[in-house]
């Protein structure tokens, strides 16, 4: 029983991950936006771009890996 | 990379491919053992000699492929550090070019059918993502003394509302090494471990399979992308928080 | 369903997750370890000096190329320049050559005239002054006819004819 609790802990840990999705589309598609507003101030930015993403991936990843240790680990 | 079908159901096993194994003989894993961690390692440091050093051996003015990749990859890494550290940054390079091309190549080497991911442990990215913090943490006191901790203190907020930052911003020091590492082996866990599930139902059946692998097709190429991108971001922190060590006023 | 990790290598930690099997890490940090300073030094010694110094040579050469460049265009410019010159001197010279030439031509010509014109004056006056004494004796040779015919004349009409009157008359009408 404690073990089928755990498998519906990590799919609902795994929503996490779709909310991760919606930060990463939100920090692109804002670059983009302004990326097409001043294009030539865009290739400075990319390297902001790739930080952005990547801190807010880093958070779905930890629901990912709450997902996990509920399902190997507990 | 399909697992065999054990006993006629289904059998996925995601994460098998993670497992740290003796190379050599039976017995436990002591930390000297040889293990499929020393060999794709092995095979890192083997790749990259011989792109670095053998490719770049005949130090031609005008480069061939090899020589102009490992030139492109300096030019890329060495960009990077000086952008977004500044020109004392720069005596850092080798220590962040180490840490960049080994990654890379763990995770394109990683990415080879039956191979092992040493970046996608826990262990390994953990201990890369420590190095950082500690030596970053190290040159920010060297280099500014006390006044490094002026990080924390962020000067251009309303007084009232300093303390509760400065709490924030400690934490979140604190969190750098954890998402620092987490990130890295998380992204090339799950990447691995979905490309290993769609493996596993390319065993169903007429219908399925062909779905299942071309699914395999699309997440290996976004896989390589990821490989890429992680080694970069991983990078870029590193030349942020060295940057934060270097110039901690806000 | 894969809570059942039998395989040979997986130490009996329960976890079915490699990456949380603390027994593997010190395993996997020494090697890491290992391997970071191999490629650290492999790197830092052998590598990255070399990729800087060729980078550095080849910003050299194409220096060095671009100014060589620069100094060969420099040097065109001159040499055109020099030619220029050359033309415009040559050019000039031969105008002063048709210059001279024309002014020599010019005065021997002059000369010529001059003479010519000095001799042409000459045989003028010759002519002339023939012309002159032609004239000269023709009157004079008409004055005695005239006075020999108005002598006679008057001889003829019975009068006595003085010389002098019949001269004076003569010269008188010989002016009208």
């Amino acid at each position: 029983m404690e073990g089928e609790l755990a498998h519906i802990g990590a799919g609902l840990a795994a929503i996490g991950s779709g909310a991760a999705a919606i930060g990463v589309g939100h920090v692109a598609g804002n670059f983009l936006a302004g990326a097409l507003r001043n294009p030539s101030a865009a290739a400075g930015q990319t390297a902001t771009l790739f930080i952005g993403i990547a801190f807010a991936e880093a958070l779905g990843i930890f629901s990912f890996l709450v997902a996990l240790l509920l399902m190997f680990a507990v | 990379m399909a697992d065999p079908v054990d006993g006629g159901g289904l059998s996925f096993k995601p994460l098998d491919q993670f497992e740290v194994k003796r190379l050599f003989g039976e017995g436990p894993i002591e930390w000297y053992t040889i293990t499929n961690v020393t060999m794709w390692m092995a095979i890192a440091v083997a790749c990259i000699v011989l792109l670095l050093v053998i490719g770049t051996s005949k130090r031609a003015v005008v480069p061939n492929r090899t020589q102009s990749v490992a030139e492109t990859l300096y030019g890329f890494v060495y960009t990077m550090v000086e952008d977004v550290t500044g020109k004392d940054g720069i005596k850092y390079f080798p220590y962040i070019f180490t840490l960049f091309i080994f990654i890379l190549f763990s995770n394109f080497l990683g990415l080879l059918p039956m191979s092992f991911t040493t970046t996608s442990h826990i262990a390994v990215t953990a201990i890369l993502a420590f190095a950082v913090f500690f030596t970053v943490t190290i040159i920010g006191f060297v280099k500014n003394g006390a006044a490094f901790l002026g990080l924390f203190w962020v000067s251009s907020a309303p007084l009232a509302l300093r303390p509760i930052l400065a709490v924030i911003e400690v934490i979140s020091y604190f969190v750098r090494p954890v998402s620092h590492s987490i990130r890295l082996a998380g992204n090339l866990m799950a990447g691995h471990a979905v490309l290993k599930v769609f493996a596993g139902f390319a065993q169903v059946g007429l219908i399925i399979a062909p779905v299942a692998i071309l699914g395999v097709v699309a997440i290996y190429a976004l896989e390589v992308l990821v490989s890429a991108i992680q080694a970069y971001v991983f990078t870029i922190l590193t030349c942020v928080y060295l940057k934060d060590a270097l110039h901690p006023s806000h | 369903m894969a809570d059942t990790p039998v395989e040979a290598g997986a130490e009996a930690s329960g976890a079915g997750m490699p990456q949380l099997d603390f027994s593997t890490f010190p395993n996997q940090i020494f090697w890491l370890l290992v391997t970071l300073v191999v490629i650290y030094l492999i790197l830092s010694r052998v590598a990255l000096p070399r990729i800087a110094s060729v980078l550095a040579e080849r910003q050299g050469t194409i220096t060095n190329d671009i100014a060589a460049a620069e100094e060969l265009k420099m040097r065109a410019q001159e040499a055109e320049a020099a030619y220029d010159q050359a033309l415009l001197d040559a050019r000039a010279e031969a105008a002063k050559i048709v210059a001279d030439t024309k002014a020599d031509i010019q005065a021997k010509l002059d000369v010529e005239m001059q003479k010519a014109d000095a001799e042409i004056a000459a045989q003028t006056a010759e002519s002339e002054k023939a012309i002159a004494e032609i004239q000269a004796g023709a009157t004079e040779a008409v004055k005695a006819v005239a006075k020999d015919t108005a002598k006679e004349i008057v001889a003829a009409l019975g009068g006595k004819a003085d010389a002098r009157t019949i001269t004076a008359a003569i010269n008188a009408r010989m002016k009208g």
